[in-house]
């Protein structure tokens, strides 16, 4: 019998850490070769971590939410054999003789370095999962169940109006205490109400943000903290564009996508960034340069059930209006089922955020650091607007956008949204080359 | 006669009359309460507390007259013993009056009227008892109405003569040579075991299956085989026809569908009891009722305003033990204390050879209920105390949930077990799990020390089997 350790692998490049988001197995869980042990997540994208071997988990090196570097022990495993601590513990000085055992090309395990032979392992850093009770804790009582107390407590309870079947039970078996009591009480006289059939929930969950969730708290963090924002909301009369896009998805054929409204708007973007390139730019406000760049990468901001992601379509400069909606469709559809590759999820330029139906009517769009605008879609509805002599109805729809007010003034703000505007109303000028 | 006025008057001194009129003088209510014959009742008078004097005697008797066989394993020989029926019920008389007296006074320190007369009512606030010196009336504010309940009569067989009822059956001159029963119930058991013992020849005719109906057969075998070993004939599945026409034997037809004639010369019937609703005045009132009983809600309250009832009167179980716990609720009521029934468990004892007590629910009730349940059943076998008191037969039984190891119910059958009721009944009220039980120290040696091992056996770790 001996022990293997293994070792957190490089699992993207030029990545020194990342953050363990999931333990597939627990101390003492027998595991084969391939048997995913953990999930670990870098930037935006989340790795399994599979056991090069067979063997028994001893120790498990992190929890949930820890960040890891790259190489530092995860698990330990008690192998049959030699495993290959006992083998650089055995003589130190030569290269260990079992490092061959890593064939997973997937995982680099413990194998240049000798491992210093430890003693017991120390216990996973216990930290308490318990949180302490909330002070009227106990367990929710079974519809219909008898309150559990003993006949002074049900004297009392009697006594001082109160029905036992409001009163949570912390004793064992949820069993009511005289300490339940005093707590309901001290709760104020609203609990003594005849009751309602509406209770007060008093319950607090702790939930660790780890994973996606910490990533987009930290994200949002810094472009809010760093960005000075400003918003500009205007709005775009998309009857001839939704015109068009009808026509367009009429003809049906099959290397075409259905047209969403983004591809237009896309291509409107490209045209306007044509003449301010200073909007597609990612600002080192560290370093104080901007680096304007000439392709357009746009990322599209896509719920997922997770949470917020990005996925970039890249160069919308050299595709077409065809290509540019398969691109969308294609990376949606990766996004939501959690197969978008890392490079599919960075190196945006500027950002478009849309929630179709539920857009809204106004937006504060946070900008995807470090990039210096945000479009952001609102929802499109039909809306009386008078066209000189009467109100006839069309489709209306705002964009708010937000940019980064170092860098882009008010007025260049303005007019990238008119411009963009102008090209959506007159949906021809979009194609047309000037 | 000048009527009387009072806050509250009981009517019927049995348990859970005397008790509501004693909690209610204490608190200081004006409290009348109404009485035909001595207060007590049924239980102090011709039920509970004579049939144990009786139950006691015959068991002092069957133990001598075993001693006299010359078989007693603890070695004591003596002469065969002889009886004198008539001081054996003089000496129950004698108790049943210390008992009877001893509420007198309790009532009189409560500072509680007692009339001693038949009530009959005349409107919900009024009523009429006809006494010795005439007919008195009372109004009051509140009436609780305690009218008890009375042996079933078969139509077949009337009381009277050789036919008796439980009352007759404790007040013989002597004892009878051959007693036919009918019903095999707790009652019929218990005064038909301790009239075997007494030397009567015994026959049961029970229509059911199983002697002991409201028990499982666990529960009930161990007495299935004292019966046996007392030489008590059991008919099951049998009918009670009628008494011959010499009124020397009873009719019968057994399972097979036989007619047989057990010559008997008493026939005790003891099928039930019903509630006494009938001659004083309930048609005069005219309160909902539920089947044979009066309908009363959680706080005892009839359907007028007003008119409490409790005890038999009021349904099952019919025991005297919650009468009396209604009674105290309900004169706590009347002195305004909020107060509503919430008992978990009315324990139901048996005087049989073995004693069988039973508390909440059994094993079948508990599962019909759903949910998974665990139970532990401790035998006496291995109980020293049990050894060393020649009662090896029966166990103790515990009922709980498989989740959260709340005890549903504990059941025992044994010598003496009947005193465990306490410590079972307690065990209910407080909500216990079975670790509650299984960590409570328990005094050695005793039989009691049966009831953590059936806990403990319920978690899968008894000590001593």
């Amino acid at each position: 019998m001996g022990e293997y350790v293994i070792k957190l692998p490089d699992v993207g490049e030029g990545v020194a850490e990342a953050e363990l988001v999931e333990w597939s197995v627990k101390v003492g869980d027998l595991v084969r070769e391939d048997t995913v042990l953990a999930a670990v997540m870098t930037d935006k994208a989340t790795v399994e971590i599979p056991s090069p071997v067979d063997g028994e988990i001893l120790w498990l090196g992190a929890e949930i939410g820890d960040t890891v570097a790259i190489g530092s022990p995860i698990v330990r495993l008690k192998v049959a054999g030699e495993g290959n601590v006992t083998a650089a513990a055995k003589s130190q000085a030569e290269e260990p003789a079992t490092v061959e055992i890593a064939k997973e090309a997937s995982v680099e395990v413990a194998r240049k370095e000798p491992v210093e032979a430890r003693p017991a392992p120390a216990p996973a850093t216990a930290k308490s999962v318990s949180r302490p009770s909330a002070s009227i804790g106990g367990a929710p009582r079974p519809e219909g169940e008898k309150p559990l107390a003993s006949p002074a407590v049900r004297l009392r309870a009697r006594e001082a109006g109160i029905d036992l079947r409001q009163v949570p039970g912390t004793g064992p078996a949820g069993r009511i205490g005289h300490e339940d009591i005093d707590a309901f009480l001290a709760r104020g006289p609203q609990a003594t109400r005849p009751p309602t059939g509406l209770l007060r929930n008093e319950s607090v969950d702790e939930i660790k943000v780890i994973g996606l969730r910490r990533k987009i708290a930290e994200k949002m963090k810094l472009a809010k903290s760093r960005i000075p924002h400003i918003t500009y909301v205007e709005e775009v009369d998309v009857t001839a564009l939704e015109e068009l896009r009808a026509a367009l998805n009429k003809e049906k054929r099959a290397d075409r996508p259905k047209l969403t409204l983004l591809p237009f708007l896309m291509r409107a973007m490209v045209k306007a960034i044509g003449e301010q390139p200073l909007l597609n730019s990612l600002f080192d406000d560290e370093a104080g340069v901007i680096h304007q760049h000439g392709g357009i990468n746009i990322g599209i901001a896509a719920q997922t059930a997770n949470g917020l992601v990005v996925p970039v379509v890249k160069h919308a400069e050299a595709r077409d209006l065809w290509d540019c909606g398969a691109e969308v469709n294609r990376l949606a559809e990766a996004a939501k089922n959690g197969t978008a590759t890392r490079d599919e999820l960075s190196g945006s330029t500027i950002t478009i955020t849309s929630l179709g139906a539920m857009g809204g009517v106004v937006t504060t769009p946070v900008i995807n650091h470090p990039e210096v605008a945000i479009i952001g879609v609102n929802k499109m509805m039909v809306r009386p607007m008078w066209d000189g002599t009467q109100f006839v109805p069309r489709k209306m729809m705002n964009l708010s956008s937000s940019f980064d007010h170092r860098i882009v003034d008010g007025w260049d703000a303005a007019v990238f949204v008119q411009r963009i505007k102008t090209l959506l109303e007159t949906p021809a000028l979009i194609f047309v080359d000037n | 006669m000048k009527d009387i006025s009072c806050k509250l008057l009981v009517i019927g001194a049995g348990p859970g009359g005397y008790v509501c009129a004693i909690r209610a003088g204490q608190l200081g209510i004006d409290t009348v309460i109404v009485e035909a014959a001595k207060p007590g009742g049924t239980c102090l008078t011709i039920g509970c507390i004579p049939s144990k004097a009786l139950i006691h005697a015959a068991e002092e008797f069957e133990k001598v007259s075993h001693m006299a066989e010359g078989t007693s394993p603890l070695g004591i020989a003596t002469t065969a013993p002889s009886l004198d029926f008539g001081k054996t019920v003089a000496w129950k008389d004698g108790i049943v009056s210390r008992l009877t007296n001893g509420v007198s006074g309790l009532l009189k320190k409560a500072k509680v009227k007692h009339v001693s007369g038949w009530a009959t009512f005349r409107d919900g606030k009024t009523v009429e008892v006809e006494t010795e010196t005439g007919l008195q009336v009372i109004r009051a504010e509140t009436v609780v109405i305690a009218t008890g309940s009375t042996p079933v009569e078969l139509p077949f067989l009337p009381f009277g003569g050789p036919v008796i009822s439980s009352t007759e059956a404790l007040s013989l001159d002597k004892v009878p040579e051959r007693l036919a029963i009918v019903g095999g119930g707790y009652i019929g058991l218990e005064l038909g075991m301790a009239f075997a013992k007494l030397g009567s020849k015994v026959t049961v005719v029970e229509a059911l299956p199983r002697l002991l109906a409201q028990y499982d057969a666990e529960l009930t075998k161990p007495v299935i085989k004292r019966l046996a070993e007392l030489g008590v004939d059991v008919l099951t599945e049998a009918k009670a026809k009628g008494l011959s026409t010499k009124g020397d034997a009873l009719l019968v037809e057994t399972a097979a569908g036989k007619d047989v004639k057990i010559e008997a010369d008493k026939i005790l019937v003891t099928v039930g009891r019903k509630p006494v609703t009938e001659g004083w005045g309930l048609d005069q009132i005219d309160l909902d009722m539920s089947g044979r009983f009066i309908r009363i809600d959680e706080q005892c309250r009839t359907s007028m305003r007003g008119v409490f009832a409790i005890g038999d009167v009021t349904g099952e179980p019919m025991l005297a033990h919650r009468a009396m716990a209604q009674g105290e609720m309900v004169a706590e009521i009347v002195a305004g204390h909020k107060r509503g029934w919430d008992k978990r468990a009315i324990p139901a004892v048996c005087f049989t050879d073995p004693e069988v007590v039973s508390v909440g629910l059994s094993p079948e009730e508990a599962k019909a209920l759903g949910g998974e349940i665990k139970t532990g059943l401790f035998p006496f076998t291995a109980n020293g105390r049990a050894m060393t008191k020649l009662g090896e037969s029966g166990f103790v039984r515990v009922v709980a949930r498989a989740d959260n190891h709340l005890v549903l119910g504990i059941q025992a059958v044994g010598t003496g077990v009947s005193e465990l009721a306490a410590a079972f009944g307690l065990a209910l009220e407080m909500g216990a799990r079975l670790e509650d039980i299984a960590g409570t120290i328990h005094a050695h040696p005793t039989q009691g020390e049966a009831f953590p091992e059936a806990a403990l056996k319920a978690l899968g770790h008894a000590l001593h089997i």
